[in-house]
Order: structure tokens, then C-alpha cells, then sequence
């Protein structure tokens, strides 16, 4: 799960890691009556109105200001609030900015880089870390892999105090910066194991003109299968972000994600889900979506994913392509036919069936009544849902 | 004749009283697999279906009863644990079936690992089944089966079915398929297992089958370019995948542009392997490397 930056920067604090002075705003009004406390709190003028969307390259493209004074604040709040966001990261459909984080500005010495993330190879947490800041990290890493530095922990131990200093120094920091990056990056080390993140990232990590060491952005990305014990990361939630179907497929427990084509999937298990759009796509058709519906599915999960397919108005065919282990055929069969009785089913299905308790399956699909096109194989399975779709 | 287990490995059951771990026990039991306790803290002494000892530990079991092989259904909160106390233990393989483990709590239990014996498959994955032994540690339907020399790895659970489905459909029976797991850290991964069935004098050839996300296929390309010398077929699912999208297993997302199918595919091929071009031609393409 994504959060806004303002948000990562609250967790931030709560683990001692410096960060602007600043506050969210879903209102122009209340931007304005950050930005003017900020500058009386600061005495200084300046401030920075950011616009709070999952996606990054958000200066790039024009929402993010720097202005001085209350009234610039004020124009760049409601030129920047409500806008349709053009990023790298949004695609070129955008995304509309409804909250903003107003912070006071910051004299910026240098631009850092810091991030953390599994490492998949070294089965340890990553620390990463570049005098690079302010690029993306992909390209440093391209372009010049030598500028980033790296450190491994294991969560039971840590990252241990030496490794930071080691990063610091490699940072070029000297003094008291040394010592405040080494408490910045364990602080961080620390709260990437408490609150369960798969990747944290600050870009620019930034050395201002007095020597501080602070997160001037923040993005945080927490690992899903740890929602259970993170309870109060459901408040962070912004449901605007997400697509509202796969947030609903989540909610019912089980994987759901559009795409743009006309065949709609109905598949178990994420590999044979993902290989079932492939062998679509290479018989010349677009799949609508990839679905598993997980290997705990009882008949009404199912039927409650097999209905989004169903209310899916672009679909022309839909493949149902299950090879039974966890989840048994008939389980699956009770489902499709539950929720085709319930809404009706206009289009070709074609069902194929493979593994524990088939027999079973195929014999509740055949005493339905559906119309139902059988595949003995997953090949001519995909090979008929492209033909019907055309048809 | 196989590999990891033979026909008289010993089999633990952790969470055999569950949901899910008492069907599969069932199902385990009548694969043939050589089932002697099952564990479950707290039920201690009592008799899973009148027939299997239920202990509060696994020292106990493996005390008790020789288990030398354990396969976990463990519920997501506490696998990690569990694991742990297998290793600790010193059971010789630990097969994690529990999907949904915190990232965290699998790079806690790789640190754990760190110089002891115990070898580990999962987690998030269908376990091991050996068809020339009838030993089934996992969820792979056995029906699907049939003994013989090929082996299969797979990061996929129902793609390690779908696969052993065509081998058998074409009479190629199969030494032992192992699903190694769809999160971003697990145990034995393609390499180490190729180098298994590399040494099995009753493994002729092996298919790999992988999935977009981390580099685990690269390395095993890389490896097999070096040290292997049995033919190898392979098949990546996730050629249609969206970058920066969770496919379903936790692994499985593109990420920075990296963990594509294409840049796999090229890596294998570069090595030699024969990659399916379609999921449907996953049997066929090993069967043409035995002519």
C-alpha cells in the first residue's frame, strides 16, 4: 500500500527523522492559513506548496511552487488543487490532485539521495544511498552505478552504527552532519522493520546551509501481507488513489487488475493467472483483466469475482482457466454458475478444467443449464475465447 | 531417483489440525506420502484422524517419530516462528505451503538459516511431490502425476500443474516438481535445485518455470550457461503483465523497468534454454530437447 508524502513524513517524525515544518490541506482556505503560520513561525517568507498524489516527477510537472508570501501561496494553492497531474509515473492520463502539503522553505546545501528496499538477491534490507539527489535513482543506477552506496541488515540485528557512519563519510558529510545522517538513517533502519515498509525512499535527503540533515520528500510503501498487524496503516488510506475494482477484489481477498482488452479472465493461482493473458495475447486477442481468485476461495468469493468480470460492459468473452489444488473444481463451479444465475450471462464462456475434484465440477457446470463452450486444454481454451470475442 | 526426499523420508505435519493442513494431510495420505506426526501447539497427545500423533513440538515429533521432513500450514502471523523452531530443530527440509508471510519476518527467517542444515522450499508455494516414491509434500494434485525423468521448478503454484499436466499428457513422467514460491524472499530458489537434479542420475531433463519480477531466472541463466549440462526447458509467465503492478504473488511486479519477462527470456536463450512460447507448449518444448 502507497501513502502521500505528508503522511510519510508524519511517520518520520514520530521516529525522530528532521522534516520540514508543514501541514496538509484538502482546501485552498487552509493552505493559506498554513502558509501564513509558517512564515510568522519562521520569519521566513518562503514556502512550498506541493501537490500530495501517489506518483512521482510531481515538480516536473508543475505541481510543486516555491513562492514567497502568503498571497503566492494562495495562487499556487488553487492553481495546483484540483489540477490533473501529468507525471512519468501517472501515465498520460494523470491524476487529479485533491490534498496538498504546505511546508516551509528550505536553504539547501545539497541534494542527497536515500532509500530502502528488500533485497531479493541478498535476502536482506537494503540501504541505499547517493550524493546524487533529486535524480531518479533508476538513472544514477544506469548511468553511474558507482555513485550509489549500499548497506545490508538483517531486522533482527539492525542496521548497525558503523554502516551508517560508513555511508555518511561516503556521502562526503563532514562534522556534525555525520553524526546527524548516522541517526537519520538508523532512526529509518528502525522504522522500516516496526511498520513493515517494502520500499522508503527520500529524494532529496538534503544538507541545509546550518548543517541539518533533512527528509525534504518522503515516499513510503508499506508490504501488504503485514496489514494485519499494522492496523493503524489503514487510516493512511486514500481510497481516490486506488481503482475502485481493485480495491474491491482486495476487500473479497482475492487479486484483481484491469487492463484495456475485451476477455474477461477467471483463473486460480497468480502464474497460471498472468500465463493465461500471455496465451491470449498470442493468439491475437486482449485480455480485460487478470484475476486470481486465490486458493482459499470458497464458492462465494468466486462468485463475487466472478461477477466483476460479469459487470465488466467491455467484455466479449470470458475464459474461465482453473487447474484445481487448493481450490477444488466443484468450489469453482458453484461459484460461476451462483453468479451467472444471479446477473445472467450474455456473452461466450468457455471453462476449462483441470486438477482436484474435476469430476465433481464439470458435472455441476453440466446440470446448470449454462451454455457453455468446454476446452480440453488451456491452448484451445484461449484459442476459442479469441474467436467468440470476434464473433 | 529423486531428489530432496526418497520413499522413506519421514513427514511431519505442522498445523495439521487446520483448515487447510487437515485436508491436505488427507490428500497427502492418500498420495502415499509417509506421514508419521503432525504438530500443532496445545493439542499435544491427541490423534489426527485416529491415526497420526499430534505433538506440541516439533523436537518432540522429530524425538518421537524420525521425521526428518516437515511441510507447514501454518497460518501467515506466526510461519515465520514455525520455521524457525524447524530449523532449530534441525529437520533435514522444511516446506512453507503458508502464503501472505511479512517480507520482513522471511528475510528474519533467511538470517535465521544462516549456518544451519536445514533446507528450505517456500513459502507462498505448493510444496514437493516425488511421483517414482509416492511422496507428496504439498498441495500438488497427485492425480495429475506419473513417475519418471523429468524434473520441475516453478515459482507458480498452478503453472507447476499445469506443466506436470502436459508431461504426463505426453507420457513424460516426472522425477520430482517442485514449487518454489511466488514472494520476493524464500529458500531454495532455480539454482540450487538445477544443481540437484543436475546430480540425480534419474533426472534426464528439467523445466523452470518463472515469472516477471526480481532476477532470480537471470542468475539461474547465468548458472546453467556454467555448470549445466541436462537440457532445459523453461516458460515465463507475465509477458502481458503492467509495469509497477503486484500480479498476485508478492513477487511478481516489474519494478525501476526491471524483472520484465523479455530481458528473462533473453537471458535464458542466451544460455541455451529452450523457453516456451506460449504456456499451452510448456511439455512440448521439453519433449522436443529428448529427441
Amino acid at each position: 500500500m502507497k501513502i502521500h508524502e505528508y503522511q510519510a513524513k508524519e511517520i518520520f517524525s514520530r521516529y525522530g527523522i528532521p522534516v520540514p515544518t508543514g501541514e496538509a490541506a484538502f482546501e485552498v482556505d487552509k493552505a493559506v492559513d498554513i502558509a501564513g503560520r509558517l512564515i510568522k513561525e519562521t520569519g521566513s517568507e518562503t514556502v512550498v506548496v506541493k501537490a500530495q498524489i501517489h506518483a512521482g516527477g510531481r515538480g516536473k510537472g508543475g505541481g510543486v511552487k516555491v513562492v514567497k508570501g502568503v498571497a503566492a501561496a494562495k495562487e499556487a494553492a488553487s492553481n495546483i488543487l484540483g489540477m490533473n497531474l501529468v507525471t512519468h509515473q501517472t501515465g498520460p492520463e494523470g491524476k487529479k490532485v485533491g490534498r496538498l502539503l504546505v511546508e516551509q522553505g528550505m536553504d539547501i546545501a545539497r541534494e542527497l539521495y536515500m532509500g530502502f528496499v528488500v533485497d531479493r538477491e541478498k535476502r536482506k534490507i537494503c540501504l541505499m544511498a547517493s550524493t546524487e539527489g533529486g535524480m531518479e535513482i533508476e538513472v544514477v543506477a544506469a548511468k553511474t552505478p558507482e555513485k550509489i552506496l549500499k548497506a545490508w541488515f538483517d531486522p533482527a540485528i539492525g542496521l548497525l552504527p558503523f554502516q551508517a557512519r560508513e555511508i555518511a563519510f561516503g556521502l562526503k558529510l563532514e562534522g556534525k552532519q555525520v553524526g546527524k545522517a548516522v541517526k537519520v538513517m538508523s532512526s529509518l533502519a528502525k522504522m522500516v522493520t516496526a511498520e513493515d515498509a517494502s520500499l522508503v525512499e527520500i529524494n532529496p535527503l538534503v544538507v541545509t546551509g546550518d548543517g541539518d540533515v533533512i527528509a525534504l520528500d518522503g515516499k513510503v510503501t508499506f508490504d501488504d501481507n503485514a496489514s494485519f498487524r499494522q492496523k493503524r496503516h489503514l487510516d493512511l488510506r486514500d481510497e481516490s488513489e486506488e481503482d475502485p475494482i481493485e480495491a474491491e477484489a482486495e476487500a473479497l481477498g482475492f487479486s484483481y487488475v484491469g487492463m484495456d482488452g475485451d476477455i474477461g479472465c477467471c483463473v486460480n493461482g497468480a502464474g497460471l493467472a498472468m500465463a493465461t493473458m500471455d496465451i491470449i495475447k498470442h493468439e491475437g486477442g486482449e485480455p480485460a483483466n487478470f484475476l486470481d481468485v486465490g486458493g482459499g476461495a470458497d464458492a462465494e468469493t468466486v462468485q463475487k469475482a466472478f461477477k466483476i468480470i460479469l459487470s465488466d460492459d467491455r467484455v466479449k468473452s470470458i475464459f474461465v482457466n482453473i487447474f484445481g489444488g487448493i481450490l477444488r473444481c466443484d468450489v469453482l463451479a458453484e461459484g460461476v454458475v451462483g453468479a451467472a444465475k444471479e446477473m445472467g450471462i450474455e456473452v461466450p464462456l468457455i471453462v476449462r478444467l483441470e486438477g482436484t475434484n474435476v469430476e465433481i465440477g464439470r458435472d455441476i457446470l453440466a446440470k446448470s443449464g449454462l451454455k457453455i463452450h468446454s476446452a480440453a486444454d488451456m491452448g484451445e481454451g484461449a484459442r476459442m475465447a479469441v474467436e467468440l470475442a470476434k464473433a | 531417483m529423486t531428489i530432496l526426499v526418497n520413499k522413506d523420508t519421514k513427514v511431519l505435519i505442522q498445523g495439521i489440525t487446520g483448515g487447510a493442513g487437515a485436508f491436505h494431510t488427507r490428500q497427502m495420505l492418500d498420495a502415499g506420502t509417509n506421514i508419521v506426526a503432525g504438530v500443532t501447539p496445545g493439542k499435544g497427545g491427541q490423534k489426527f484422524d485416529d491415526k497420526i500423533p499430534v505433538f506440541n513440538t516439533v523436537s518432540e515429533a522429530m524425538e518421537a517419530t524420525g521425521a526428518s521432513a516437515s511441510v507447514l500450514f501454518v497460518p501467515a502471523a506466526f510461519a515465520a516462528d514455525s520455521v524457525k523452531e524447524t530449523v532449530a530443530a534441525g529437520m533435514d527440509l522444511a516446506i512453507c505451503i503458508t502464503e501472505g508471510i511479512p517480507t520482513v519476518d522471511m528475510v528474519g527467517v533467511r538470517a535465521y538459516m544462516e549456518n544451519k542444515n536445514t533446507l528450505l522450499i517456500g513459502p507462498n508455494c505448493p510444496g514437493l511431490i516425488a511421483p517414482p516414491v509416492n511422496q507428496k509434500l504439498g498441495i500438488t494434485p497427485h492425480s495429475v502425476t506419473k513417475p519418471g525423468k523429468i524434473g520441475v521448478i516453478s515459482r507458480s503454484g498452478t503453472l507447476t500443474y499445469e506443466a506436470i499436466g502436459q508431461l504426463t499428457a505426453l507420457g513424460l513422467g516426472q522425477s520430482t516438481c517442485i514449487g518454489i514460491g511466488g514472494d520476493p524472499v524464500g529458500g531454495m530458489d532455480f539454482v540450487d535445485l538445477l544443481a540437484l537434479f543436475e546430480e540425480d542420475p534419474d533426472t534426464d531433463a528439467t523445466i523452470m518455470i518463472g515469472e516477471i519480477g526480481g532476477t532470480a531466472e537471470e542468475q539461474a541463466a547465468a548458472f546453467i550457461r556454467e555448470n549445466i549440462k541436462k537440457p532445459v526447458a523453461a516458460f515465463i509467465a507475465g509477458a502481458t503483465a503492467p509495469p509497477g503492478k503486484r500480479m498476485g504473488h508478492a513477487g511478481a511486479i516489474i519494478a525501476g523497468g526491471k524483472g520484465t519477462a523479455a530481458e528473462k527470456i533473453a537471458a535464458l536463450k542466451d544460455a541455451g534454454v529452450a523457453v516456451s512460447p506460449t504456456p499451452a507448449a510448456m511439455g512440448t518444448t521439453l519433449a522436443s530437447l529428448l529427441k
